[in-house]
């Protein structure tokens, strides 16, 4: 009764300024979750460190923009490069050598990476927020018939749309998708089969963490503080949106991005006085989700194998 | 003959420990007693996260979150009733709770029960489900125990933390409590449940099929494991006097990590010996936090979180260089040791029969 009230209570503006707020953030999620997904899908490990290579994308703009005064535009392209590096060593140094070891060291090795890229950035940047450089036209309000919203809100769903599109082409229609493909589908007989693994799995991070980048960016134009933590609870989040889409599926992940992002925003908006337990609505869908469909909702059945 | 030998080692060790635990409490000073006592501390909630982790193979990171809720039961129930005003300034205590006075062991064992109920909560529907899964579940929920426990401002005093615990600085009583725990899961894994879990880490489908209920069994560890964890954070919450919601946050669980991955995963001795250098390590590698001056040259490199980079890069380097860590799956007894003893190398050359 009173989530009815609540809506009818709300006026149209309002309630599309939410629904802005809602799908931008929810694209964002979308953006980290399928690095997520792609890495489960072909390694299928959590790939921990994920979220805080977010944060270092933060750090990165943040460095080139305020500190070198580097354009915005060349900094944005050196912050994709140098996140999908960062992508390519952790993997080459934290997962590779345990590519035969139990899933669990692999795990820890994960947390371990996840851990040193908090620290360090403690270390290095100071815990103190850092306010991410401000781009004038994107992160300026804009009035369509009397919806404030920022730019950056409507660019985020665009970029995300784009982005998924190209993957999507990569994934499908090329020879190295192909091949990502014949790994995740199995990983033994692609490698009899004479595909390079090693190469599909860098250029896996790789792509994950450009879209991280690309997300990042997105991210810390939208919300500007910058902390050492920054990644620790959208990395969580995201990686349920992954659960919920159905691990290893890349429409999934995107879809899961969605619903968290639009759940969250829109509660907050009807019951601000749940604002407080934000953060524990994706684990809820995650518990209820794992309930009745526990490969998620585009998820394939799988059978375990002996 | 050599039991003969054995018993007697044993009852000279557990002597020896005795000694040990009289001697701190009465003859070193608070500092040292202090490290004496978050090492048993840390030893229990080491032990309880190596029931799941290491012997049942369910990767759980929840540990901050059991025992914050151990911690906060002990915070709101041990604070003298008369003092109690004072600690809740910013908004007064629930009257249902404002009355109520526990001593501190009936604190603790209410915290256990109290997290032991979450980890049920938490555990049914994730432990059903592929492992890795638990991780994310288990960290977040965490996370939510704390934000649960920073919005519930009239029983928790939210963010402000509660303070005025009656401390406790006897050691005796914190080490009562870790010999308690320490026997009890030694007795638990040595027992079918024990190789029950045993069994679910090894290989599941082989262990369904021997007639192990897997989600009966995994629930247990987790629960029993969560009531240790729930345990240990009231002993250190009394130990620091204070709770606050900052206290607990997740990366206090990668300690307990560190300490299982160092002592060897599935290794009841192995988590006292990790317990042990863990906490002593953090200790003294407070002096890299701290500015260095060398011959007159302040030292940039010595700076408030090095500290914490040396920690984390530990636990990289031990995980990708030494998986089985110092015990591996083996436990400390006297054959083992003289065994050490006689050929230190080979020892260390014959792995733990831990597989891939």
């Amino acid at each position: 009764m009173e989530f009815f009230q609540a809506i009818f209570n709300m006026s149209g503006a309002s309630f599309a300024q939410h629904m802005v707020n809602g799908i931008s953030l929810g694209s964002l999620y979308a953006m980290i979750a399928i690095g997520y997904t792609m890495v489960y899908g072909i390694l299928l490990m959590i790939n921990f460190a994920h979220g805080d290579i977010v944060m270092m994308a933060c750090y990165f703009a943040f460095f080139g923009i305020t500190v070198f005064n580097i354009p915005w535009y060349l900094t944005f392209v050196g912050v994709i490069i140098a996140t999908a590096l960062l992508g390519v060593v952790i993997e080459r140094a934290a997962y590779r050598p345990l590519r035969d070891a139990p899933k669990n060291s692999v795990l820890i090795s994960a947390i371990g990476a996840s851990f040193l890229l908090e620290n360090l950035a403690n270390y290095l940047f100071s815990g103190r927020p850092l306010r991410f450089p401000n781009i004038e036209f994107l992160a300026q309000n804009i009035n369509i018939a009397g919806v404030q919203v920022q730019a950056i809100s409507l660019v985020i769903p665009v970029v995300t749309i784009l982005c998924l599109v190209v993957l999507l082409h990569i994934v499908n229609h090329t020879k190295i998708g192909m091949s990502m493909r014949a790994v995740s589908k199995d990983y033994e007989i692609a490698r009899v089969m004479g595909i390079n693994i090693d190469n599909v799995i860098s250029i896996t991070f790789a792509i994950g963490s450009i879209l991280a980048a690309i997300g990042a960016i997105m991210w810390g134009i939208r919300y500007p503080g910058i902390t050492p933590l920054l990644g620790v609870m959208p990395g969580l989040k995201c990686f349920i949106a992954a659960v919920i889409g159905g691990i290893g599926n890349i429409k999934g992940a995107v879809l899961g991005g969605f619903i968290l992002g639009l759940g969250e925003i829109l509660i907050v908006a009807f019951f601000p006085q749940l604002s407080g337990y934000r953060d524990a609505f994706a684990f809820i869908v995650l518990i209820i989700i794992l309930f009745y469909k526990p490969t998620g909702l585009l998820g394939e059945k799988t059978t375990e194998k002996v | 003959m050599a039991n003969k030998r054995n018993l007697i080692l044993t009852i000279i060790l557990l002597a020896a420990f005795f000694a040990l635990a009289w001697y701190v409490n009465f003859e070193t000073d608070s500092y040292i007693r202090r490290v004496v006592n978050l090492c048993m501390v840390y030893a229990i909630i080491g032990l309880s996260m190596n029931l799941t982790n290491g012997f049942t193979g369910q990767f759980s990171l929840g540990q901050a979150g059991f025992m914050a809720i151990g911690a906060y039961v002990v915070g709101i129930f041990t604070v003298p009733v008369a003092l109690r005003p004072a600690v809740f300034y910013a908004a007064p205590m629930n009257p249902l709770i404002a009355d109520i006075y526990m001593p501190l062991w009936l604190a603790l064992i209410i915290g256990g029960l109290l997290a032991a109920l979450v980890a049920f909560m938490i555990g049914t529907p994730v432990l059903r489900l592929r492992g890795d899964y638990l991780a994310v579940a288990t960290l977040g929920f965490s996370e939510i125990i704390r934000i649960v426990i920073t919005n519930a401002q009239s029983i928790t005093n939210g963010a402000l933390g509660i303070k005025d615990i009656p401390p406790l600085n006897d050691v005796r009583y914190i080490f009562a409590f870790t010999a308690v725990i320490f026997v009890f899961i030694t007795a638990l894994i040595n027992s079918s449940y024990g190789r029950a879990f045993k069994a679910i880490r090894e290989d599941e489908i082989a262990a369904e099929a021997m007639g192990i209920d897997l989600f009966k069994h995994k629930c247990l560890a987790f629960m029993i494991s969560a009531f240790f964890a729930g345990i240990g954070g009231g002993l250190y919450g009394a130990l620091l006097g204070t709770v606050d919601p900052k206290n607990f946050l997740f990366t206090l669980t990668y300690n307990f990590l560190l300490i299982i991955v160092l002592g060897g995963m599935g290794s009841i001795t192995g988590s006292m010996i990790g317990a042990v250098l863990v906490t002593a390590g953090l200790e003294f590698l407070r002096v890299f936090d701290e500015p260095l001056d060398l011959f007159g040259m302040a030292i940039p490199l010595f700076r408030p979180g090095f500290r914490m980079v040396i920690f984390s890069v530990l636990l990289m380097v031990l995980v990708l260089f030494w998986r089985h860590g110092i015990m591996g799956t083996r436990e400390f007894t006297w054959d083992n040791f003289f065994a050490f003893c006689k050929n230190p190398f080979g020892f260390f050359g014959r792995k733990g029969a831990h597989k891939a």
